[in-house]
Formats: C-alpha cells, sequence, structure tokens
C-alpha cells in the first residue's frame, strides 16, 4: 500500500515539475493532457487506498526520510493514511482531476495554458502534503504550499493590476493567520514534546485548560485563515479575480477547507476544551449567516459563490465545533462536490458571456446553454439541501447537531442562513437562466462550452446528487478515529417537523427567488430603485464596509506609518549611516592614492616608514604591557 | 680593550641603518641591490653574535639561510636587471613605473 501512498503524493509533483518545463513555451496541449493524466494517476492510488481502507485495511503510515534531527527535536517527513486523511485525499484528487481536465478547454486561449498546469498541479501537491503528513511541521509546510499556489493562480493574470492585489490581499491576510497557527505549533511543540499527532494529542490530556485553551485559539486562529472565517473573509471574495477552475479547486473544494481538516485533526485536543469548541460553532453560525447576507445584493455571480462557500465553510466549522467531527468532514466532502460544480457551471456561463460576471446583464440563458443550467441548477438544489440531494443529508444534518446539542440560538440562525442560501442561489439560477433574454442588449452570441469540458464535470453532478448515499458507509469508516456519536432527534414526530419544515421553507425561499427574479420584469439595475437606496442594501453591497474600515484603518495607516519610516529612518539614519562609512572610505582612498605612485623609490620610502611606526607601536606597547600596574595606579589617581 | 656583543650589535644597527638609508636614497637598482645586501648582512652579524653569546648554534645556522636566500635572490634579481638594462639602456629606478598603481 506503500506504494500507492507515494503514487498519490508525489503523482501531482511530477506533473507540475513537467509542465513547468513548457512555462516559457507557447501553449502546447498535451501539457494539460499529461498533467491531467498524473493527477488522475494519483486518484486512481487515492481510490485503491480509500478501498484499503473501506475494507478494514491497517492504516498506511511511512516515515519517508528524516527532515530535522537535533537534540531532541525529531521532525520526519511522515505520512498516514487514516480514514480521514483518505477521505481528504479522495475530495482533493477527485476534483482535481475533473477541474485539470476542464481547464484544458477553459484556458484554451490563454497564453499561460503551460503555466497554469504548472502552478495547479503544485497546488494539489501541496495539498496532498497538508492533509497526508502526520505531523505538524509537515501540515505546516503544505498549509504555505498551498497558500504559495492560491497567491500565483489568483493572480494568475498578472497584467491586470486587480488580480494581483488580491493575490497579496489572499497572501497577506493568510501570513497574518500564519503565524497565530506557528504560535500554536510552537505551543504543541513546547507543551508535549513532539509535533507527531499520536505522541502530542496523546500527551495533551495530561496538560492543564488554559494551555490547551491557548493551543487550541491559536491552531484555529491559522484555521480561520485559510478558512476565511470572520474577520479575515475579505480575501476569498476578492480572490475571484483568478480564473474560473482556480475559484472552483481551491476557494471552494479544497484549500478552503483546510481549516476545517485542521480542527477535524486536532479533535482530540479541541474534545478537551468544549468551550474553545462552542466559540468557533458560534463565529461559524455567525459567518454563515453574515456571508449569506452578503451574497443576497451582490451583482458578481461568483462573488456570490464564493459568499456561498464562505457561509458553507461556518456550518462546517458550528460542526466541527459542536464536536460533530465527521459530519464537518462529510459536508466538507459534499460541499466540495456541488460548489466544485456550480462554480464549472459559472465558469461556462464566463465563457459564452465574453467574461461578463453581472447576472442581471444574463438571463433566458437556458436555451443556449442547456447542460450548464442543469448542472448549475442541480448543484444549487444540492446546495440547497433539498432531498435526496447531497446538501440534504449533509447540511441539514449539521442543524439536527445543533439542535441536539441544545444550542437553539445556533440552530435558528443555521435555518434561517439555509433559506437564505436557496434564495441567493436561485436568485442568481434565476438571474441567469430564466426570464427575458437582457444579453442580447449588450451584443453577445453565447454558445456552450466544449462537450468534454462538460463530460468532465458529470463525475461532480452524480456526486453532488448522490453522494448523501454514501453516509451509512461513509460513518462507518471514519468513526473508526473521529468520535462515534450518532445525532438523532429522538422524538420522531419532532424529527419529521423538523426535517419537512426545513424542507418547507427551503422550497419556499426557492419560490420566492423564482417570482423575483424569474420574470420578464427584471432590468439591469440602474441604481435608481427604492430597495437599492436603502440602507440596508448599501450595508450588504459594501459588505458591511468592512473592506472599507479595513482600507482607512488599517491599510492607510501602516501606509503613512512605513513612508514614515522609509523617510525618517530608513533614509535618515540606516542609509546616511551605511553612506557615511562609504563616503570615509572613499574619501581616504582619493587621499592616499598619491602614495601609490607606481616609482619604487617612493614606494620603498613609506615601505620603511611604515616598518618604523609599526616597530614603534610595538615597543610602545611592549612597555605599556610590561608597566601596566603603575599605568593603572597613575590613571585610578586621576579619577579619584 | 676586549670586543663583545655590545661592539658587534652596534655594528650590526651602523650597517643596517646604512643599508636602510640606501634603499631609501638611490636611484640605482644595482645600487639598491648593494643595499639590501648590507640589510641582510647587518642581521646575519647580529644573528651571529647573539648565537655566539649564547652558546646556542640555531642563530648561526638562521644566518646560513639568510646566506643562501640573499645568494638565490640577487641571482634572479641581477637576471632581471640585465634584461631590463638590454631593453631600456638604463637601470634607473625613476623609469620603472609602467606599472604604476
Amino acid at each position: 500500500m506503500e506504494k500507492y501512498l507515494y503514487i498519490a503524493l508525489f503523482a501531482p509533483l511530477v506533473s507540475s515539475l513537467f509542465a513547468a518545463l513548457f512555462t516559457a513555451t507557447p501553449k502546447k496541449q498535451f501539457v494539460g493532457i499529461i498533467a491531467s493524466l498524473f493527477i488522475f494517476t494519483a486518484f486512481v492510488s487515492s481510490s485503491i487506498l480509500l478501498t484499503h481502507i473501506l475494507n478494514g485495511g491497517e492504516v498506511v503510515h511511512v516515515e519517508m526520510m528524516t527532515w530535522m534531527a537535533t537534540g531532541d527535536l525529531y521532525i520526519p517527513f511522515g505520512f498516514v493514511v487514516d480514514q480521514v486523511s483518505v477521505t481528504m485525499m479522495m475530495v482533493v484528487t477527485l476534483v482535481s482531476t475533473i477541474v485539470h481536465i476542464y481547464s484544458i478547454g477553459y484556458m484554451d486561449h490563454d497564453a499561460g495554458f503551460n503555466r497554469f498546469f504548472s502552478w495547479l498541479s503544485a497546488f494539489v501537491f501541496s495539498m496532498m502534503v497538508l492533509v497526508m503528513s502526520d505531523n505538524f511541521a509537515g501540515l505546516f509546510i503544505g498549509w504555505e504550499g498551498v497558500g504559495l499556489c492560491s497567491w500565483g493562480l489568483i493572480g494568475f493574470w498578472f497584467h491586470k493590476e486587480i488580480a494581483t492585489w488580491a493575490a497579496n490581499e489572499a497572501f497577506i491576510m493568510n501570513r497574518v493567520a500564519d503565524l497565530g497557527m506557528l504560535i500554536g505549533i510552537f505551543l504543541v511543540y513546547w507543551n508535549t514534546g513532539s509535533l507527531q499527532y499520536d505522541i502530542a494529542f496523546a500527551a495533551m490530556p495530561a496538560l492543564e485548560t488554559s494551555t490547551l485553551t491557548w493551543i487550541g485559539i491559536f491552531l484555529f486562529i491559522g484555521a480561520m485563515g485559510k478558512s476565511a472565517q470572520f474577520p479575515l473573509h475579505t480575501w476569498l471574495a476578492d480572490a475571484m479575480e483568478g480564473p474560473t477552475p482556480v475559484s472552483a479547486l481551491i476557494h471552494a473544494a479544497t484549500m478552503v477547507t483546510a481549516g476545517v481538516y485542521l480542527v477535524i485533526r486536532s479533535h482530540e485536543l479541541y474534545d478537551l476544551i468544549p468551550n474553545v469548541g462552542l466559540s468557533i460553532a458560534s463565529l461559524g453560525a455567525f459567518v454563515a449567516m453574515f456571508a449569506a447576507s452578503m451574497a443576497l445584493v451582490n451583482r458578481d455571480m461568483k462573488r456570490i459563490i464564493a459568499y456561498s462557500t464562505l457561509s458553507q465553510l461556518g456550518y462546517m466549522f458550528v460542526a466541527a465545533g459542536l464536536g460533530a467531527y465527521w459530519v464537518a468532514l462529510f459536508h466538507l466532502m459534499a460541499h466540495a462536490f456541488f460548489k466544485a460544480l456550480l462554480f464549472l457551471g459559472a465558469g461556462n456561463v464566463m465563457h459564452a458571456m465574453h467574461d461578463e460576471l453581472d447576472p442581471f446583464k444574463m438571463g433566458g440563458l437556458k436555451k443556449p446553454m442547456k447542460w450548464t443550467f442543469i448542472m448549475m441548477t442541480l448543484a444549487s438544489v444540492a446546495l440547497a439541501g433539498i432531498y435526496p440531494f447531497a446538501g440534504f443529508f449533509s447540511k441539514d444534518l449539521i442543524l439536527e447537531v445543533a439542535f441536539v446539542e441544545h444550542h437553539y440560538i445556533i440552530y435558528t440562525v443555521l435555518l434561517l442562513t439555509a433559506g437564505l442560501t436557496a434564495f441567493y442561489s436561485f436568485r442568481l439560477i434565476a438571474l441567469i437562466f430564466h426570464g427575458e433574454e437582457r444579453y442580447k442588449l449588450f451584443g453577445i452570441d453565447p454558445h456552450e462550452a466544449y462537450k468534454y469540458m462538460l463530460v468532465g464535470m458529470s463525475p461532480l453532478l452524480l456526486l453532488a446528487i448522490i453522494a448523501g448515499s454514501f453516509k451509512i458507509s461513509y460513518f462507518e469508516m471514519v468513526t473508526n478515529l473521529l468520535p462515534e456519536i450518532e445525532y438523532h432527534i429522538h422524538h420522531p414526530i419532532t424529527f419529521w417537523i423538523m426535517t419537512i419544515g426545513t424542507q418547507l421553507f427551503v422550497i419556499a425561499a426557492i419560490i420566492f427567488a423564482y417570482k423575483k427574479y424569474a420574470n420578464s420584469n427584471v432590468k439591469v439595475p440602474d441604481g435608481t430603485s427604492a430597495m437599492e437606496n436603502s440602507i440596508g442594501y448599501k450595508i450588504l453591497k459594501n459588505q458591511y464596509y468592512i473592506p472599507y474600515a479595513y482600507e482607512e484603518y488599517i491599510v492607510k495607516p501602516y501606509r503613512e506609518l512605513s513612508s514614515l519610516f522609509w523617510q525618517q529612518i530608513d533614509m535618515k539614519v540606516v542609509d546616511a549611516t551605511v553612506d557615511g562609512i562609504a563616503g570615509v572610505i572613499y574619501s581616504t582612498g582619493e587621499r592616499t592614492r598619491d602614495m601609490q605612485s607606481g616609482n619604487l623609490s617612493t614606494m620603498l620610502k613609506w615601505m620603511v616608514a611604515g616598518t618604523v611606526g609599526l616597530l614603534s607601536l610595538a615597543v610602545v606597547f611592549g612597555l605599556a604591557v610590561r608597566h601596566s600596574d603603575e599605568i593603572f595606579a597613575i590613571l585610578s589617581g586621576l579619577g579619584a | 680593550m676586549e670586543i663583545g656583543l655590545n661592539h658587534y650589535l652596534v655594528l650590526s644597527t651602523i650597517l643596517f641603518t646604512i643599508g636602510l638609508a640606501g634603499v631609501m636614497r638611490r636611484k640605482n637598482l644595482l645600487l639598491l641591490f648593494f643595499s639590501t645586501e648590507i640589510l641582510l648582512n647587518s642581521v646575519n652579524i647580529a644573528f651571529a653574535a647573539i648565537s655566539h653569546y649564547y652558546g646556542d648554534l640555531t642563530g648561526q645556522m638562521f644566518a646560513f639561510f639568510v646566506i643562501a636566500i640573499a645568494a638565490s635572490e640577487v641571482a634572479v634579481g641581477l637576471g632581471l636587471l640585465i634584461v631590463w638594462f638590454k631593453r631600456h639602456g638604463n637601470i634607473d629606478l625613476e623609469t620603472m613605473s609602467s606599472m604604476r598603481g
């Protein structure tokens, strides 16, 4: 089995290096195809490992080589395939295979085609390191690796200033959070003496609760950055400047879920500190609602989906925070499928509409883009959590968890958010695919995406529909590792009322969205309607003025401070000192160059002078050493 | 009056001073070599005298080394001097500044 582990881990790396060979050459179709094949190989290996684990096989644990060994510190490059990591591996390799295939079509006309595949495969490799590592150090390497690849891919079109800005924003915000994570890792090492998961977690019950609380908080700060939780959430929406396959892979299915993975992986820690868990859950519920509300009014197709991702990440954190780790992982998996599908569908629409992102300018696209319409609708149904699609099984389960654990406020927030989710998802669908064909006003002639792109997307569609049916076997598998808690509402009547009530509520939200946006009265908003001028709308439209506040109160003062330091301290103190030293040396050289006349006789005279000088110094110092006692006596006499 | 160590050292010092003055003042390369020889031999005298004074042969052996080195130095130096003279027709130090620093 080790063989498959190595193949799954290193095939993406090979793929990336292979594609990197061609980055300086014009587009070559085969680069994309071969990269996809490598990733597919990784997917096949992961599937073999999954079958192995599903059939009750041993956890595959290898130690490839020693990385750091100094004193008591011992960190190997160790990898583990257990029930949790194999689930993540499946999600990562499956979605990335599909995204690779899709990108061959999507990036068809892009000059950076080869470079794109190099970055994309490098991302998959980093993500595999992240999920497969058996210690915090390896996790951190993968964590930084995905951050780097995310930077490269958000800023892929680096000639657009806004793209580079978004890339830097994402990178810097993640660095802020990574500091927290790093402190958390240091604390783990400091207190348990090891970074290996098994050893570190085994040592944790013996520690003081306050220590554990700090470890939990700092690790979660790292998770907040990567998973874009409030208040570090602004980068995710801006990250939509990257190519759409990137959004599907990184900012929906895999990287942003790394934070959830971290919490799930550290479940033994968070089980010991339920208070921190409750805060995580509360924050998650808040973010779910908060992000969903921003998605309600946004007029950028990709940003709406990004906010929806943010909202769903909130759900996952609720589950993880309340101790329902397997539920969180299950929703992570189901969400990866339908959200990637939604993004890829949005990519098709973008291509058809010549990179137009405002759904108000579309409308009626269901005729020219039948398959994309079907896929996106089904993905939205799955996202809204309608029976029997994937979202029903995973998302409703989170609601049940909140209910069973008696956190009724969280439950209510999540229930309302479910309604909002359904509303904004179908607002998007209605605006894009139904109603008048408003795109004709802009002279666009939409066309369906390449057939192989649609075929490539179909596994995601299938999984978005049927992922719920894996629940039982999935539960049996992961509960070998994660706490085995089943969440059943004991009273059957309560259960049915809740389930049917939620379903009806969601369906009502969908119908409302259709009624409001799928008719022929929808116009491209011009900023004159009463709704657009209401305060609530403005607040939501400006994302609660948070990006504005960051710009005004953090970025600008920081820039002022930097320029102050640059002009006052760097230029006038540091640079001046260095320049001064250099100036002294220059002028000394300038003044003494006459000595180097080239005349042997003069030079001999200088040599003699130097010898005499050195000799006299030697004599003086020799005398000083011999008579040091007397000299000290005289000097101390002067002082007194 | 018996001749003692101090006399030798004074002689050595006088010779060294003459040599040093020669090195500094002379413009003729050949005379420069002379001066260098005087310098080296003044040191040799000091070596031999001190060696005798302490009854230790090391100093005298060192003097032999200095003589050997001085001989080889003069051999090389004179060779170069002759080549220089053939090329330029003089051995004036003032003209030897083609590699001015």
